[in-house]
């Protein structure tokens, strides 16, 4: 698939030196998901909010459906929605006017039954008169969706579209981006929630230092950095480890009742044949064997930390 | 040109001002009504004619100047400040529009505001007063050229300002005086020598005398000075918005 976003060698410097983006390059396909992952100050809301507009980039190119966005930047802009980390809104105007301003701003002519469509699908129906400082926090963040969306955008930024929000209101946004993708909107999603990003994302980002370290598919990311445990629990209570399973590189579980066993899913060979024969020869007797998935979030902590890299 | 956003930034500027319609409306009449009791009727009963005409109506161009010039910077710079402090400002910057897009917009609203309430003023003056306008055609020309002059300088201040305070510091401490001191209340023919000459430098004494002219026919300055003067404001301005856009001072990181 075509690149809808390609962004080679970013550069962000702001005006009192702190560089937040070093280079980043980065190709986004038509109606993917990208989750970016990255701790706090990494990089991400400037990364957003300079191929938005919001921010001036100090070096290198972004385009947007081939459109540069700056020698183009009308075409370019008008391809993009964008959700805001802050929930920041005019408090005194309804619901309804804020999403048509939207829309207007974008220059797109009038359509009530278009803005009607988004508020049914995100719940704000029954709002669109209210004033929007009337409305609940999580209200609110439905709102931005809706403005955001209110031009038809291609590509949707979503910069922690679910902090602060209840899970149930989180659920629901994962539906509505799930609903979005279904109609062939590219998205790129910010988060601090790991859980997120693997519910929806197909592909991940992580960034930290205003560096990309990797993009990858989820569940190939998952696959290759993934490390799976093996729990044998046992009958009998062991106090140390049996020698000839030491090899392995086996660890005793606290209360002695189970031996834990980490292997790599890609290996060729697991060694867990070798292990449980082993286990049989050393004369212990299973009482159940578990294994466990390592999730993105050990990934993500393993590779800020620099365990991966 | 993306008239589709002007409009769009023009309607939502101006439901602010429907919203607090009464207050926008009731302030100046009751201000207008104000001044007439006390300059018109209390002080104005002791003065003579100025310049062959009736005090209480030489002063009203200088009160529409007055409530104008302020109304229109204080809307257009708290129109384009709100966003910044609520941080409304991304949608602006992340939207297909440009400089000139987004200035006829605000300034545009901000100076129908402006202009709004000068009519209001003079219908409430023409209450008081026999009013008749010499050049009905430059009396609105002035008038609107002055809203949408002042609603730049507005919009500048407005981009400008950090806080609050420094919102109503321009027009507090530069405009009202510059509008009190630029022949508002009296013709400059009555001030001693020096203070003529000083005067001059005012750029506000070229609109209240070009604007007075529209109504009475006479002038302090030639009419052709004020049109210039007023010209050059609005160039002045728009050349200074420009340039924000341009480098994105205090607007774009």
């Amino acid at each position: 698939m075509a690149a809808i976003l390609s962004i080679k060698d970013l550069q962000k410097t702001y005006e009192g030196g702190f560089q937040a983006l070093k280079g980043v390059n980065l190709d986004i396909e038509e109606g993917e998901i990208l989750a970016l992952l990255g701790p706090n100050g990494a990089g991400k809301t400037t990364l957003i909010s300079t191929i938005c507009g919001i921010t001036t980039p100090s070096s290198g190119s972004v385009t947007v459906g081939g459109h540069d966005i700056l020698e183009d930047f009308r075409a370019a802009r008008s391809l993009i929605g964008l959700v805001p980390q802050e929930i920041n809104l005019e408090p005194f105007e309804t619901v309804w006017n804020s999403v048509r301003f939207s829309r207007g701003l974008f220059g797109k002519p009038r359509n009530d039954a278009l803005i009607e469509e988004i508020l049914r699908k995100l719940s704000l129906w029954d709002k669109r008169k209210s004033q929007i400082k009337e409305l609940s926090g999580g209200m609110k963040r439905r709102v931005l969706i809706a403005k955001a969306l209110s031009h038809d955008p291609r590509i949707l930024f979503l910069d922690e579209p679910t902090a602060g929000v209840d899970v149930e209101l989180r659920k629901d946004m994962w539906d509505v981006v799930a609903e979005l993708k279904r109609d062939g909107v590219t998205i790129i999603l910010t988060t601090h929630y790991i859980e997120e990003a693997e519910a929806i994302a197909d592909r991940v980002g992580v960034i930290t230092s205003g560096e990309i370290l990797l993009v990858q598919e989820k569940e190939q990311l998952m696959r290759q950095l993934g490390q799976k445990q093996l729990e044998v629990q046992l009958v009998e209570t062991l106090s140390e480890v049996p020698d000839p399973l030491r090899t392995y590189g086996v660890s005793l579980r606290e209360d002695g009742r189970a031996l834990i066993y980490t292997y790599d899913t890609n290996a060729e060979r697991t060694g867990i044949t070798a292990l449980l024969n082993e286990v049989a020869a050393a004369g212990l007797t299973l009482a159940d064997v578990q294994t466990r998935q390592s999730s993105l979030e050990d990934i993500f902590v393993g590779l800020v930390s620099g365990d991966n890299t | 040109m993306n008239w589709t956003a002007i409009a769009a930034i023009y309607r939502f500027e101006m439901a602010r001002f429907f919203r607090t319609l009464m207050q926008s409306f009731l302030s100046p009449v009751l201000s207008t009504s104000l001044y007439f009791v006390v300059f018109g009727a209390a002080i104005g009963s002791r003065i003579d004619q100025v310049e062959g005409v009736a005090y209480g109506a030489f002063i009203v161009p200088g009160l529409i100047m007055l409530s104008v010039m302020t109304q229109a910077i204080s809307n257009a710079s708290f129109g384009i400040y709100f966003p910044k402090f609520i941080g409304t400002i991304y949608e602006l910057l992340s939207a297909p529009v440009n400089f000139l897009e987004i200035v006829l917009g605000y300034v545009g609203a901000a100076a129908t505001k402006a202009l709004f309430i000068g009519v209001v003023i003079l219908i409430t003056a023409s209450l008081f007063v026999d009013l008749t306008i010499a050049h009905p055609f430059a009396m609105m020309l002035f008038l609107v050229l002055t809203c949408v002059s002042f609603a730049l300088l507005g919009f500048i201040i407005g981009v400008w300002a950090k806080n609050f305070e420094q919102l109503q510091l321009v027009p507090l401490l530069i405009v009202t005086p510059l509008v009190f001191l630029g022949g508002s209340f009296y013709s400059i023919s009555m001030l001693p020598t020096i203070w003529q000459k000083i005067t001059l430098f005012n750029p506000v004494v070229y609109l209240i005398s070009g604007f007075r002219w529209s109504f009475f026919g006479t002038s302090d300055v030639p009419v052709g000075f004020s049109l210039l003067a007023i010209g050059g404001f609005t160039l002045l301005c728009l050349g200074a918005i420009w340039w924000i856009f341009k480098t994105g001072w205090r607007i774009r990181a």
